[in-house]
C-alpha cells in the first residue's frame, strides 16, 4: 500500500478521490431516499402566511395553488386580502424585497366583510353553494340559502354567480367581542426639548 | 406573627378613601327600570328563558345554566330584550333584559342549603353557578369555574382578598366593617369546598376598622388568620397579594392553583354565603360612588341593572351627558374606564363609580417624548420592561412584545402614573394585547378556512373520481353487451365456435371420415408400389422391406374399405369402434 503510494502518487491520489467521491455519493443518495420530505415544505410555509380567503384574486384557484406557484417563482404581490403585511411576511420568509401590492389583482380592503344573502329574494338555485370555496353556504335546490357568518372568508366568489343578485358583501359589524382599544392617536407632539422650544417659537 | 413579604415596584398614589368610607352602607332605591346585560362575566352569555311581557319575581333565574345565568333583582315585567348601552369603554351596546319594576319587590321561593357541611363540593359549586356568582373583585371570572371540584386536593392556601388597594374605592372596606360575619360564613363555605390547610385574609393597613371587625369575626375559628401589610398599590392584584402573603411568585402564564392557592374577594365571599345559606342569587352588590362631584358620596348596596345615572343621583351627583371634563369613571382612577353613557347599568363587576372634578383628577396632558428615565421599570409590579414594551407597541412588533411577556402585564397603570412624560403606557399595552388577540383569532380563522378549503377540494376530487369510475363501468358493460350481440368479432369466441363446429361435423359424419381414410391409404399404396417398381433389386433387404410395406398397406386398405362399408350401413357402430382403431 505504502509502496504503491510512493511509487505512483498521482494514481494513488486519483484512487483516493474516486473512493471518497463514491462513498459520499452513496451516502447522499441514501439520505435523499431515507430523509425524503413529503410535499413541498416551502409551499407549506408560504401557505401558512397567505390569508386563506380562497378568493382567487391572485389568479389561482385558492391559496394553496398560489403558494405552490410562489414556491415555483411567481410574484409575491398578488394577494389583496393579505395586503402589505402579508407581502412583508412573504418577503421576510423568502428573503426578497417586498414589492407593493399589484393593483391588477385588486386593492387591499379597508374593513373585513362577509357575504349576506337577502333571503326573501333567494330562489334556491344552489349556484352560490357551488362557488363557495369553504362550504360556508347552506341550502338545497329550491330551498332558501344562507351564509354561515363564522365560516365566511369574505372572498365574494358567490356574488357573481347569483342569478337574482340577492347576495351582497357587508362589512363585519363591530361587537363587544371584537372591539378593542386603539393605540393612542394623540401621540408625542413636536419632539423638542424645553430649551429648544423658545428658539422654535 | 406571620412574616409579610414585599413585591417588586408599586406606587403610593393619594388614597382619597375618606371621601366615601366615613358613612355607613346605604341601600339604593329600586329604579323604575332595570337593565340587565347578559354578559356580566368573562365567558359566553347564557341563553334566556323568558320572553317580553313575562312577569318575573325577585331572584328568578332569567337564563339557563349553559353559562353563568342572570337573575331578576326584583319583581316586575320584562319590558324588552334588546341592545342597550352596557358599561364598556367602547360605548357599544349589548343584549340586555329590561325589567319594568313594580316596586312590590315580591320574591320567588328560594332554595338555600342550610347545612352546607353535609353537601359535597360538586353540589355546592352547581348551586353557586345557578346563583350566577362571578368574582366581584373586578375581572368577573365565574366563581364556579375557579373552585376545585375534586375536593381541593391541590389547594393548600385559601386567600381572601380584602386589600382594595386602588384609590377612592371603599366598597370592600365598608363591607368588611359591616358584614364581617357574613364574609366569614362565605369563607367557611369556600373552605369546605377547597379544604385548604390555612386561610389568609389579606387587608392593607390603611383600613383599621375593617381589620378590627374581621379579627373579631374570626375569633375562635381555626385555620383563619387576618394578615395586615403595608399599603402599596397594586397589592390587591392576585399575583401581588399571593407574593405578599406567601412569598411565592405565580409563574408567567401560570395560575395560582399551580401553587396550590385559591384567591377569592371578600365581596364574593358574601355572595357565596347569601347564595348557599339564604338561597339568594347574586342580584345586588356594594358599589362606591365617590369623587368631588358626588356631594353625598358613599357606599350603596345597589341592585344589578340599576342605571348609573339613578345611583349617581342618590349620591348627589347630577349627570347630564358626560363630557371630557365631566368624566364618569367605572372603577378607580388607576384601572377604571371612562363610561361614554351614564345610562349604562351597574353590573356584577362595578365596584366603583368615580365622578371627579377636573381639579381633582386632571385629564392627562399631551404625551411628551420618552426620556428613558426608567421609573416605569422600577414601578412595574410584574417586573416587566414598560419602556421596551412601549417602543415595541409603537412599532407593532407583536413578536417582540410577546417575548417581553406583555401577557403578564396586569394593566395596573403604575407605569403611566410615574411617567414624567405622561405617556399613556397602559393604553399602548391594552391596544397591543387586543391586537395580538385579534391576530390569533384571525390565524385560527384562516386555519379553519384552509381546512375547509382542503376538505372541499378532497370531496370534489372524490366525487369526480367516483363519477369517472361509474362512467368506466358503464362503458365496460356496454362493450360486453355489444360483443355478445356480434360474437364473431371476438377472435377467442370465434376459435371456440370453430372447434365446436368441427367436432359437431365429425360427430355427424364419421362415414365421410372413413371414406377419407380409404382414399389416403390408396394414395400411400400407390406411392409404395411406385417405389417397389423403381427398386433395382441391388439390396435384397430393401426390396424385401418395400414388398412388405406394399403388402401391409394393401391389408390396411382392405381393412379401411371394409370399415367404410360397415360405416355406411351402421354409423353408430363405427363411432363406438373408433377408439379401438386409434
Amino acid at each position: 500500500m505504502l509502496t504503491f503510494i510512493e511509487s505512483s502518487p498521482l494514481l494513488a491520489a486519483l484512487a483516493a478521490m474516486l473512493a471518497l467521491g463514491s462513498a459520499f455519493g452513496a451516502l447522499l443518495g441514501f439520505a435523499s431516499i431515507r430523509f425524503r420530505a413529503e410535499g413541498n415544505p416551502i409551499a407549506d410555509q408560504i401557505n401558512a402566511i397567505l390569508p386563506q380567503t380562497q378568493c382567487g384574486q391572485c389568479g389561482y384557484p385558492g391559496c394553496r395553488p398560489y403558494a405552490e406557484a410562489i414556491a415555483e417563482g411567481d410574484a409575491i404581490n398578488k394577494c389583496p386580502p393579505g395586503g402589505e403585511a402579508g407581502i412583508a411576511a412573504l418577503a421576510d420568509l423568502l428573503d426578497v424585497e417586498a414589492p407593493p401590492l399589484d393593483a391588477e389583482h385588486g386593492t387591499e380592503a379597508e374593513a373585513k366583510s362577509y357575504a349576506f344573502i337577502i333571503e326573501e329574494d333567494c330562489i334556491g338555485c344552489t349556484k352560490c353553494i357551488q362557488a363557495c370555496p369553504v362550504d360556508a353556504i347552506v341550502g338545497a335546490a329550491k330551498q332558501m340559502h344562507t351564509v354561515i357568518l363564522e365560516e365566511c372568508t369574505g372572498c365574494d366568489l358567490c356574488v357573481d354567480p347569483c342569478p337574482v343578485d340577492c347576495i351582497e358583501m357587508r362589512p363585519l359589524p363591530e361587537t363587544l367581542g371584537t372591539w378593542h382599544w386603539d393605540l393612542p392617536t394623540a401621540d408625542v407632539g413636536p419632539v423638542i426639548i424645553a430649551s429648544d422650544r423658545e428658539q422654535a417659537a | 406573627m406571620r412574616r409579610v413579604h414585599d413585591f417588586h415596584g408599586g406606587i403610593h398614589p393619594p388614597e382619597h378613601k375618606e371621601q366615601s368610607n366615613t358613612r355607613p352602607l346605604r341601600r339604593a332605591a329600586i329604579p323604575a327600570q332595570l337593565v340587565l346585560p347578559l354578559s356580566q362575566h368573562i365567558g359566553p352569555p347564557a341563553r334566556l328563558e323568558i320572553a317580553v311581557g313575562d312577569r318575573v319575581l325577585g331572584g328568578q333565574r332569567l337564563s339557563d345554566l349553559s353559562s353563568l345565568p342572570v337573575h331578576a333583582p326584583t319583581s316586575g315585567i320584562i319590558a324588552a330584550i334588546e341592545d342597550r348601552p352596557v358599561p364598556h369603554a367602547s360605548g357599544l351596546g349589548g343584549l340586555c333584559v329590561v325589567i319594568e319594576t313594580d316596586g312590590e319587590d315580591e320574591w320567588t321561593e328560594l332554595s338555600p342549603i342550610n347545612d352546607f357541611r353535609a353537601a359535597d363540593a360538586a353540589q355546592l359549586i352547581g348551586h353557586l353557578q345557578a346563583a350566577g356568582i362571578a368574582g366581584l373583585g373586578g375581572a368577573g371570572f365565574p366563581t364556579f369555574r375557579k373552585l376545585p371540584r375534586d375536593g381541593g386536593a391541590g389547594i393548600s392556601t385559601l386567600i381572601i382578598n380584602g386589600t382594595e388597594c386602588e384609590p377612592y374605592i371603599t366598597a370592600d372596606d365598608v363591607l368588611m366593617r359591616e358584614r364581617a360575619a357574613q364574609i366569614v360564613e362565605g369563607v367557611e363555605i369556600l373552605a369546605h369546598i377547597a379544604t385548604p390547610e390555612e386561610i389568609l385574609i389579606g387587608i392593607e393597613d390603611n383600613k383599621p376598622e375593617a381589620i378590627a371587625a374581621m379579627r373579631a369575626a374570626i375569633a375562635g375559628r381555626e385555620l383563619m388568620e387576618v394578615v395586615v401589610f403595608p399599603t402599596k398599590y397594586p397589592s390587591g392584584g392576585e399575583k401581588q397579594l399571593i407574593e405578599i402573603l406567601t412569598g411565592k411568585q405565580v409563574p408567567s402564564g401560570g395560575l395560582p392553583s399551580d401553587l396550590g392557592i385559591l384567591c377569592q374577594n371578600v365581596g364574593t365571599a358574601v355572595a357565596v354565603a347569601d347564595a348557599v345559606l339564604r338561597g339568594r342569587p347574586l342580584v345586588s352588590r356594594v358599589t362606591t360612588v365617590t369623587g368631588h362631584r358626588a356631594k353625598d358620596a358613599g357606599n350603596f348596596e345597589v341592585l344589578l341593572g340599576t342605571p348609573m345615572r339613578h345611583l349617581l343621583e342618590q349620591a348627589g351627583c347630577d349627570v347630564t351627558r358626560a363630557t371630557p371634563t365631566q368624566r364618569l369613571i367605572m372603577g378607580g382612577p388607576m384601572m377604571g374606564v371612562t363610561m361614554p353613557d351614564p345610562d349604562a347599568p351597574i353590573v356584577k363587576t362595578t365596584n366603583c363609580l368615580l365622578v371627579p372634578t377636573e381639579d381633582e383628577l386632571p385629564t392627562s396632558g399631551a404625551a411628551q417624548a420618552c426620556i428613558r428615565c426608567g421609573h416605569c421599570a422600577e414601578a412595574c409590579p410584574a417586573q416587566l420592561l414598560p419602556q421596551q414594551l412601549y417602543w415595541y407597541a409603537r412599532s407593532r412588533d407583536f413578536e417582540k412584545l410577546e417575548e417581553h411577556h406583555l401577557a403578564d402585564c396586569i394593566e395596573c397603570g403604575a407605569c403611566s402614573f410615574v411617567c414624567p412624560s405622561s405617556i399613556p403606557l397602559v393604553q399602548y399595552y391594552r391596544a397591543s394585547k387586543a391586537a395580538i388577540r385579534e391576530q390569533r383569532a384571525e390565524d385560527a380563522k384562516a386555519e379553519q378556512a384552509r381546512l375547509r378549503f382542503e376538505a372541499r377540494q378532497e370531496r370534489l376530487a372524490r366525487a369526480a373520481a367516483e363519477k369517472e369510475a361509474r362512467r368506466a363501468k358503464r362503458k365496460r358493460t356496454a362493450m360486453a353487451k355489444a360483443a355478445d350481440e356480434a360474437g364473431a368479432d371476438d377472435p377467442i369466441q370465434a376459435a371456440i365456435a370453430r372447434a365446436k363446429a368441427r367436432r359437431a361435423a365429425q360427430d355427424q359424419a364419421p362415414a365421410a371420415a372413413a371414406d377419407d381414410k380409404v382414399a389416403k391409404i390408396e394414395a400411400r399404396l400407390e406411392k409404395a408400389r411406385a417405389k417397389l417398381a423403381a427398386d433395382d433389386g441391388s439390396d435384397a433387404a430393401v426390396s424385401a422391406a418395400l414388398q412388405k410395406a406394399v403388402a401391409g398397406t394393401e391389408k390396411k386398405l382392405a381393412d379401411a374399405q371394409a370399415e367404410a362399408a360397415a360405416q355406411d350401413s351402421a354409423p353408430a357402430d363405427a363411432q363406438q369402434r373408433e377408439p379401438e382403431q386409434a
